[in-house]
């Protein structure tokens, strides 16, 4: 297996190269039967990957373990493990810098411990894509279904996408390659689902063909020279740009970053397209009672929705599917008719409830309720759900 | 906005933090409107032609001859210049410079502003610029300085200039050289 197999018609391993929007849109797809590690595999098979670094830190996920074995399939280019968490985000740079498409996965404390190579992936414009299953951060550790470690990803530079299942969790994979390479955009994206429920769990998920694959990725539309010491513009990234920051003017470190937030925002238009807006609301459209979630939650936000109609009760829900950029004008427009807004959350600070009082603050009268509120692998029953809203609604008589 | 600067330091001008965008496929942006291209190459014309020390930044993706694509740039570039009374001084490479840069002949994109200043220049067009120093030298340039500033870029375009026009190839170029030519005689320059 070669690059140089590579024609404008396949990649190197044989599959027709296809565009995003006949992968995710127009071809045919099949169900099957898979977890979420499973079908990170088989969106990274249809991704003409060039390469991936993991550390495996099985059995959280076995995601990394799965895209080691397209590598030896030979549909991933390049696949090679890294010393620790923060090595492999390390490698990953170098990886992406020198223009190739790459992927890899973390969950938990290993996010943490990588912690500072996500901003100075942002900083340097490199797309790749990381699969954050997420288990939470703490000690004792958890392998169970939290998603603490997202309230510490929320300000580095990098796009975040949320996947409620195993079904967006592909869909998710393939767009977030294409919209974070796209030339205006070109910051790394992060994808999350929550670990266990989803990376564990075996769902219905229906999948395209697996002999078509993404066109490759071009590093001469970054809005960085890419590595190439033989072919200028590229050499000059010869001299780092961290190597030099002390002559760097106030003026630049303030516009850089800047500059990769706006580049965060320029995803917006692709982000809707690619992901069928940035928020989807199900339930009443005029209901005084909203759940706004994401992930697992949302899920049994729905779930709840379905009981509360039952009980004659409207409700609807509101599923942000991206975090960074924040949907602010679809939230605002969704949350309208609301009176009592409630953000279930797999966490215990609530990172989702502060973003949300954030974008609506001076802009709805709604009470918003941070709860209920689990973590550390606890799962979030309908009950739970149901009990919190009857007691905000109904004050005097309660749930 | 991303109206005529100097807008400052509080807040910073950053265009996306406005609503403002890239322009879509075949439209291009002046100031804060959505204009078809045409429309923007006559005002990239008439505000060249009619600016205080019009100068042209040529970046390191047409200055050097990697590509058939920036041979056929390059060379209509300097018949824009011509055409446009402009001078040029190429933003050459992307390294901070110490002690500094010699304002005279060069731009960098770390401190834009000397270059502006030094030369009084108040409008520019950047070409061939990598998207990322050309955004974090136009909002540098629109905090700083009243220069209007133009993106001229071969992929999505810059929201933080005052004029950008998109997808510009070599033969998008050369129309905008004709354009200008019809410009420059309607104005008698």
């Amino acid at each position: 297996m070669s690059i140089k197999n590579m024609t404008k018609e396949k990649n190197w391993s044989g599959q027709k190269l296809v565009s995003t929007d006949y992968m995710l849109f127009e071809a045919p797809r099949e169900k099957h039967f898979m977890t979420g590690s499973e079908v990170t595999k088989e969106a990274i098979k249809r991704c003409t990957v060039d390469a991936s670094v993991s550390y495996p830190i099985t059995p959280q996920s076995e995601a990394a373990h799965l895209i080691g074995e397209l590598w030896a399939e030979g549909y991933v280019g390049m696949y090679f493990r890294g010393e620790n968490e923060f090595g492999v985000m390390s490698e990953v740079a170098g990886c992406a810098m020198a223009g190739a498409r790459t992927v890899t996965t973390t969950s938990g404390p290993g996010t943490l411990r990588a912690m500072e190579n996500f901003p100075m992936w942002s900083g340097t414009r490199i797309p790749v894509q990381l699969i954050l299953m997420a288990r939470g951060i703490n000690s004792p550790l958890t392998i169970q279904p939290d998603n603490l470690e997202v309230t510490f990803m929320l300000e580095t530079g990098c796009m975040i996408w949320y996947a409620e299942n195993v079904q967006e969790l592909f869909d998710m994979t393939i767009a977030g390659f294409t919209v974070a390479e796209m030339p205006d955009v070109h910051v790394p994206i992060v994808t999350v689902v929550d670990g266990f429920f989803v990376s564990h769990t075996r769902e219905s998920v229906m999948l395209p063909p697996d002999d078509i694959a993404l066109m490759p990725y071009d590093p001469y539309k970054a809005p960085l020279p890419p590595i190439d010491s033989e072919m200028p513009p590229g050499r000059f990234l010869r001299d780092p740009f961290v190597m030099k920051s002390n002559y760097i003017s106030y003026a630049t470190h303030a516009s850089w970053q800047w500059e990769v937030r706006s580049a965060v925002d320029r995803s917006i238009p692709y982000a809707r397209h690619y992901l069928n807006g940035l928020a989807h609301v199900t339930g009443d459209l005029d209901a005084e009672i909203v759940f706004v979630a994401c992930g697992t939650a949302s899920h049994q936000a729905k779930e709840a929705n379905r009981e509360l109609t039952k009980l004659g009760i409207k409700s609807k829900v509101v599923k942000l599917r991206t975090i960074r950029p924040f949907p602010h004008a679809e939230l605002l427009e969704a949350t309208k008719s609301a009176k009592h807004i409630f953000v279930p959350e797999f966490n215990i600070v609530g990172w989702l409830e502060k973003e949300v009082t954030q974008s609506l603050y001076g802009k709805s009268e709604a009470k918003i309720i941070g709860r209920p509120r689990v973590a550390g692998g606890m799962s979030m029953p309908v009950e739970a759900i149901l009990h919190e809203v009857l007691e905000h609604v109904n004050e005097e008589k309660g749930a | 906005m991303a109206n005529l600067g100097p807008a400052y330091y509080a807040p910073y001008p950053v265009a996306t933090y406005d609503g403002l965008l890239t322009p879509p496929e075949g439209k291009a942006m002046l100031l804060t409107d959505i204009v078809d291209e045409e429309v923007a190459m006559r005002e990239v014309a008439r505000v060249m032609l009619t600016s205080d020390n019009a100068t042209i930044f040529p970046g390191p993706q047409v200055l050097y001859a990697w590509s058939e694509e920036a041979k056929k740039k390059a060379t209509l570039i300097k018949e824009m210049s011509e055409v446009l009374n402009a001078k040029m001084i190429p933003m050459y490479d992307y390294r901070p410079k110490y002690p500094k840069i010699d304002p005279e002949v060069e731009i960098n994109p770390n401190h834009p502003n000397l270059t502006i200043w030094h030369n009084n220049i108040k409008a520019a067009i950047f070409i061939g610029v990598h998207c990322h120093y050309a955004n974090v030298a136009l909002k540098i340039v629109r905090s700083e300085t009243d220069c209007y500033t133009i993106g001229m870029c071969a992929l999505s375009g810059h929201e933080d200039a005052m004029a950008t026009i998109r997808d510009q190839h070599a033969e998008d170029l050369a129309r905008f050289i004709e354009i200008a030519k019809e410009v420059k005689q309607e104005l008698g320059k």
